[in-house]
């Protein structure tokens, strides 16, 4: 008897990711949800700029690779010409909340029904490991050698609470993929967002909590602990919108 | 068939939306507003969507996203917000996405002003964005090649798999002139198999990507797309020839400039000098063969733009400088009298080329 196998999904191809990095659990639990919601044959995925760019090889449903930050202005186009459709983007916190903080906030007041996948590692992944806008105070990285200062750096960006404020926000809910306690309540997130969407309602938003062993400098194991001891408490796992609940 | 007076503008947006194009997102900017305003005012009643983007930056993304899902788009906007566009129409020319973008321009660089200018020529037939890529450039002189030349840019678009410009003014996008508001026949599309809208379990998925890390993968798709730009040159390029069957003094110029060039033929041709005009309807491709043609049998060329000597250039590399070509240029704004453009060709016609 077969207990686990690939979600459908998920293309049958090696990832690039970087070993005990966490793109890869994100990714499942995505094309489990994407299989258990049957949504794969009418979903159409928006590949972001960094990390996950070639993500497009690693879903069965369409992708789109989109411009750096650029995801949430084109997952509106194709939402708003099939909206029928299933639209989601898989974006990092440079993407989305960097260069792309205009198109991810539009979007929300929009109320655009789409569903958003943040992955949020404090760092630049594919550049090599600089500052971020979610970045902890005091992180040390390439371009914060002397750890991130805030009188001059500014101070990072609470993605789930900024968009919360926002009407067109229908669910927003922060997770992490740290421990299997958290990794089962971010699946439940992420196929609630994607339910949303099928029962067309607004903007789903889900963060998710992630490390960068590579540029962390960490081992897995320690990335792990860095995340719960550090980004955690910076970055509270929880609801934050939830208007189907309201 | 009746004709009804119109803006420039919005015989644009009504051309569109005889063409078929439902997905309009733009943001607003003079003097190509009205695109805007006729499309948020026709197309909710017609079932399309028309969306105010954040920016520019985000309407030519919501552009690619509609393209990408298989329908017709557009997007309009005057030269600034060109600018901001440019990263997303390099995707679209990347990704191989068609589109209809409308560039109204005015007077530049910078913040500029909002009266007509020609000065976005380099922008619209060089090089729109980064990357090797061309965009096809259109450009009409009147509010009923409006109409026309729209229709035509989203068959192109479609066929070549590329974005297309409509190059047009101040001055165009703003007169009123009678329209025919005809449906120009449609030409033959390919099948759109490599749209992403959802596989429906019946096929692979499809991606829509510019990214090609292997060089040589990169350089021999930057070939195809070359290949494809090679057959448009040949077969897609348009110029109307005025007066220049027996012409000593060729004018060339486009869109608003061209129409005050006409005048000045009529004017110079009062007083004895045979002139005539070359008026490219496409920019690029540009209509090199009208040129070297014309290269045989005219004494000097002149390029009547509302801009710095831009393409100029053009008509330099397509007569192989065989003969002088000089410059009649206003630009900021400023446009041409039929007087100044005959007090050019007299003095073209007297040797003084400068």
């Amino acid at each position: 008897m077969t207990v686990f196998e690939r979600p459908k999904a998920l293309s049958d191809v090696a990832t690039h990711y970087c070993p005990g990095c966490t793109h890869g659990i994100i990714h499942r639990l995505i094309a489990e949800a994407l299989d258990e919601l049957d949504l794969t044959g009418r979903t159409v995925g928006i590949a972001p700029v960094g990390c996950a760019v070639m993500a497009y090889d690693y879903f069965e449903c369409d992708m789109i690779q989109a411009a750096h930050g650029r995801a949430p202005a084109v997952a509106t186009g194709v939402k708003r010409a099939i909206p029928e459709n299933i639209v989601f983007t898989y974006q990092g916190d440079g993407d989305l909340a960097a260069i792309g903080a205009a198109e991810t906030l539009h979007a929300a007041a929009r109320g655009e029904k789409i569903t958003i996948i943040f992955v949020n590692n404090a760092i630049y992944g594919m550049t090599g490991g600089q500052m971020a806008p979610t970045s902890l105070p005091g992180q040390i990285t390439q371009t914060s050698p002397y750890g991130r200062d805030v009188e001059s750096a500014g101070y990072p960006i609470k993605v789930c609470e900024l968009l919360a404020t926002m009407n067109g926000t229908f669910y927003a809910e922060r997770v992490s993929v740290n421990t299997v306690k958290n990794v089962r309540a971010a699946k439940n997130a992420v196929k609630k967002a994607f339910d949303y969407q099928n029962q067309g309602k607004g903007l789903s938003i889900v963060e998710i909590i992630s490390t960068c062993p590579t540029n962390w400098g960490l081992s897995p194991q320690k990335s792990l602990d860095w995340l719960a001891q550090n980004m955690i408490p910076y970055y509270p796992l929880g609801v934050y919108r939830d208007r189907g609940a309201e | 068939m009746e004709r009804v007076l119109m803006k420039g503008n919005e015989a644009i947006a009504e051309a569109a939306i005889m063409a078929g194009c439902r997905h309009f997102f733009g943001y607003p900017i003079t003097p190509q507003t009205e695109v805007a305003a006729y499309m948020s005012k026709r197309l909710p009643k017609l079932g399309g969507v028309y969306l105010q983007a954040e920016s520019e930056v985000a309407s030519i993304n919501m552009v690619l996203g509609a393209s990408a899902a298989g329908v017709r788009a557009m997007t309009s906007s005057s030269s600034p917000g060109i600018s901001l566009m440019s990263e997303g129409i390099s995707y679209m020319a990347g990704c191989d996405l068609p589109a209809v973008i409308v560039n109204i321009q005015r007077g530049g660089p910078g913040l500029g002003g909002i009266q007509p200018s020609q000065a976005d020529y380099f922008q619209a037939t060089r090089s729109v964005g980064h990357g090797d890529f061309h965009v096809i450039a259109l450009s009409p002189n009147c509010v009923q090649e409006m109409s026309d030349l729209t229709q035509s840019a989203f068959d192109l678009a479609d066929i070549y798999r590329c974005p297309v410009m409509i190059l047009g003014d101040g001055i165009l996008g703003q007169m009123m002139e009678p329209v025919e508001l005809r449906r120009i026949p449609e030409r033959e599309l390919p099948a759109k198999d490599w749209i992403t809208s959802g596989t429906a379990g019946k096929r692979g998925h499809n991606i829509v990507n510019s990214l090609i890390l292997k060089p040589e993968a990169l350089e021999q798709s930057n070939f195809d797309r070359f290949d494809r730009y090679k057959l448009i040159e040949e077969s897609e390029a348009l110029c109307e020839e005025y007066m220049t069957d027996d012409a000593d003094i060729v004018l060339a110029a486009y869109g608003a400039a061209s129409r005050i060039s006409k005048n000045a033929v009529l004017a110079a041709r009062a007083r004895g000098i045979k002139a005539g005009l070359l008026r490219p309807l496409t920019l690029w491709p540009f209509p090199k063969k009208n040129f070297a043609a014309a290269a045989a049998y005219a004494q000097a060329f002149i390029s009547v733009e509302m801009s710095m000597g831009q393409m100029i250039e053009d008509v330099k590399l397509a007569t192989e400088c065989k003969k002088p070509v000089a410059l009649c240029a206003r630009t900021g704004g400023m446009v041409h009298s039929p007087d100044e453009i005959l007090a050019k060709i007299i003095s073209v016609n007297g040797g003084n080329y400068n």
